[in-house]
């Protein structure tokens, strides 16, 4: 995973509420084995516009979304992220999330900011015409007209952000605890373990 | 003496393998589910760095998605190929990856196949009480029988096959209470609707609801699981109900239930797991299932709904002009003016399947509507996909496929279906389909599809009237 610390550049100004997943990357996309590729089809539906902002000279290729509430709701498709990450996205700044998008966007390096709905009217209004920048160390969202808006973030999600951390190895580092926890489990409710019988 | 907890609480504390300084929790997995679409590229990641499935024994694998409906087996039992290439393609990585890793594999030809929402409980594979994921928002589906159950992205699964752990921060509780007996024709479905148009699509994010009340009380099991699959709807990963004699009478005997002494501690253990009294929610929503009627959405959320009897809302009629916004342009992509009435709404195609409405309650309710009546003729296609195998045989049993057919619906293999547009079910641009699926997102059922979520009950009415239909005035 590619940490972020700070992103600077256009931000499309998007602002649509409730975007769901299968808007961000239609089905017919997932029916693939990797990761890769998965740019093309972003947005395919709005962007089959010729005037579309995504394809539009001044945001083909910009950094920063800005979205409306409960971006990213829906099917829990990672494909999304993927999805915007080929795109060239590495921070959303929206009112908030659907819990699944927002931890799966952590999860391939691009930032979930979330803002009220009056800095995102504000930032809706600067990107038309100037960039944005983030820092995520400072938890800041700034713009060459003096705005200054702060955002909080989980620190478990920064320190993964902020190191391009993979959280699987973290996890290893915790096998002795797991394997005790399985071992109570196993003492405590043995009934647990599947095993299939046909009565 | 204890805290009083709730049932969420409860299960939360039974999973913590560590808490982090920060919060953040390591929670055990006691069920994984694995489907075709969003498990390749976790154990490619698993292969890549030499890891293996941890606990193999935990973890079921069953494609869906992307199988056709249509006949697996020529006349002489030969198993016909996958027409789509990336879609047979991304169903054979599933089989090698579950032979590679030793992961239990149920096959599309298995007579336990079908939909994993609904295989889980059917094989008594999920169980109140237990942390269940799988690569699939509609997991909150387990949550009703009393499993804490969500869906999780790629990496989570990853996660998951590695560690059997998720890390995870707490959720805000919030209860759904709902309250009264619904009304004749008013189903799980509806039930579930109301909630989300009250609630709205976010209503629920960063929150866990448990479903409570006289109302879902009174449910089936296979009730309860339709209520919380669309927990996710509201915006919360998971719904929960407490398990009850209801649900220990449904699990009894299924092959991966606990049997003999092994049984009677589960059921012991499973009771303890109510909401105490006195334990509070962070948020509270009370419903008065006299309220509730035969519902349909009319819009691209599912959040837009209103009763059977109601009409198309005039987007100025909601006050948050960004709602404003949204209602005008689903209108413009539904093809509906403001004010028509819902029953004055043409469809053309009929969908009731899907891991919300597909299992052998639903198959009932939709033939007691069918039964005697025949398709409209404006219905160009109407298809009945029973979750599973043993749905389907257990339909059969009953009479009922034929119930359907003799109408002119089509009666389907088990699978996803038309809820995704992943399979060659899908409903064409421009026109309407009653559907007993979970989404009517743009583009869900296929390019330019239009979508009206209803209740399989109200789904055989449309079917059978070519229009959306109050089902009440189809009831003897």
């Amino acid at each position: 995973m590619t940490p972020i610390e700070k992103v600077e550049g256009r931000a499309i100004p998007f602002g649509l509420k409730n975007v769901d997943t299968d808007v961000i990357i239609p089905a017919h996309w997932l029916k693939t084995t990797t990761r890769d590729g998965m740019g093309k089809g972003a947005f395919e539906t709005l962007r089959a516009d010729p005037d579309n902002l995504f394809d539009s000279p001044q945001f083909k290729g910009a950094p920063i979304l800005i979205a409306g509430d409960n971006f990213g709701c829906g099917s829990s498709r990672e494909h999304a992220a993927w999805a915007l990450g080929d795109l060239g996205i590495r921070v959303v700044i929206a009112p908030s999330y659907s819990d699944i998008f927002s931890g799966n966007a952590v999860k391939n390096g691009i930032l979930p900011v979330v803002l009220p709905q009056a800095a995102i009217d504000r930032l809706m209004e600067v990107a038309q015409t100037d960039p944005v920048h983030v820092d995520l160390d400072t938890q800041t969202v700034t713009t060459p007209f003096q705005d200054r808006f702060a955002f909080e973030i989980d620190p478990f999600r920064k320190m993964c952000l902020l190191g391009g951390l993979d959280e699987i190895s973290l996890t290893e580092k915790s096998a002795a605890a797991i394997g005790a926890y399985e071992q109570t489990l196993d003492a405590d409710r043995p009934w647990l373990r599947p095993t299939a019988t046909r009565t | 003496m204890t805290r009083p907890r709730t049932l969420y609480e409860k299960i939360w504390d039974a999973h913590v393998v560590e808490q982090r300084p920060d919060g953040t929790c390591l929670i055990f997995i006691d069920r994984h589910l694995v489907h075709e679409v969003t498990s390749p590229q976790a154990f490619a990641g698993l292969r890549a760095n030499g890891r293996t499935v941890r606990r193999p024994d935990l973890t079921l694998a069953v494609p869906d998605h992307n199988l056709p409906t249509t006949a697996r087996k020529d006349a002489r039992g030969n198993i016909l190929p996958i027409a789509d290439a990336e879609s047979a393609a991304q169903l054979a990585t599933l089989e090698t990856n579950a032979s590679e890793f030793g992961v239990r594999y149920i096959d599309a030809v298995a007579p336990e196949q079908g939909i994993v929402h609904v295989v889980g409980p059917e094989q008594g594979f999920s169980l109140p009480g237990t942390t269940i994921v799988c690569g699939d928002s509609h997991t909150a589906c387990h949550g009703g029988i009393g499993a804490l159950a969500f869906g999780i992205g790629t990496s989570e699964v990853e996660h998951v096959l590695a560690t059997q752990t998720l890390l995870l921060q707490p959720a805000k509780t919030m209860e759904v209470r709902v309250e009264g007996a619904v009304g004749p024709g008013v189903t799980a479905k509806d039930i579930i609707l109301h909630i989300t148009g009250t609630i709205g699509a976010a209503g629920g994010t960063g929150h866990v609801i448990e479903y409570t009340g006289s109302a879902i009380r009174a449910l089936s099991v296979e009730g309860r699981l339709t209520v919380s699959n669309m927990a996710i709807e509201g915006g919360a990963r998971a719904g929960l109900i407490a398990p009850d004699e209801v649900t220990f009478a449904y699990l009894k005997d299924r092959p991966y239930a606990p049997k003999g002494a092994y049984w009677d501690a589960a059921v012991e253990y499973w009771k303890s797991l109510a909401t105490d009294p006195g334990a509070t929610y962070d948020k509270v929503v009370i419903i008065d299932a006299a309220d509730i009627a035969p519902s349909v959405t009319w819009g691209t959320s599912p959040e837009d709904v209103v009763p059977i009897t109601g009409v198309v809302p005039d987007p100025a009629s909601f006050a948050d002009p960004s709602k404003q916004a949204a209602a005008a342009k689903s209108l413009a992509y539904m093809g509906l003016e403001p004010g028509t009435r819902m029953q004055d709404v043409p469809v053309e195609n009929i969908f009731i399947g899907s891991c919300t409405n597909s299992r052998i309650e639903d198959m009932r309710a939709a033939a007691a509507i069918v039964k005697g009546r025949k398709k409209a003729a404006n219905v160009k296609w109407a298809i009945v996909v029973p979750g599973s195998g043993l749905v389907k045989a257990q339909a059969e049993a009953e009479g009922l496929d034929r119930i359907f057919t003799d109408a002119g619906l089509e009666w389907r293999e088990p699978g996803c279906s038309a809820c995704l547009a992943m399979n060659p079910d899908k409903v064409p641009a421009g026109e309407r389909c009653a559907s007993t699926s979970n989404r009517n997102f743009v583009g869900r059922q296929g390019p330019g599809s239009r979508t009206h979520l209803v209740s399989p009950a109200m789904a055989a009415a449309a079917a059978v009237t070519g229009k959306l239909t109050d089902v009440r005035e189809l009831m003897a």
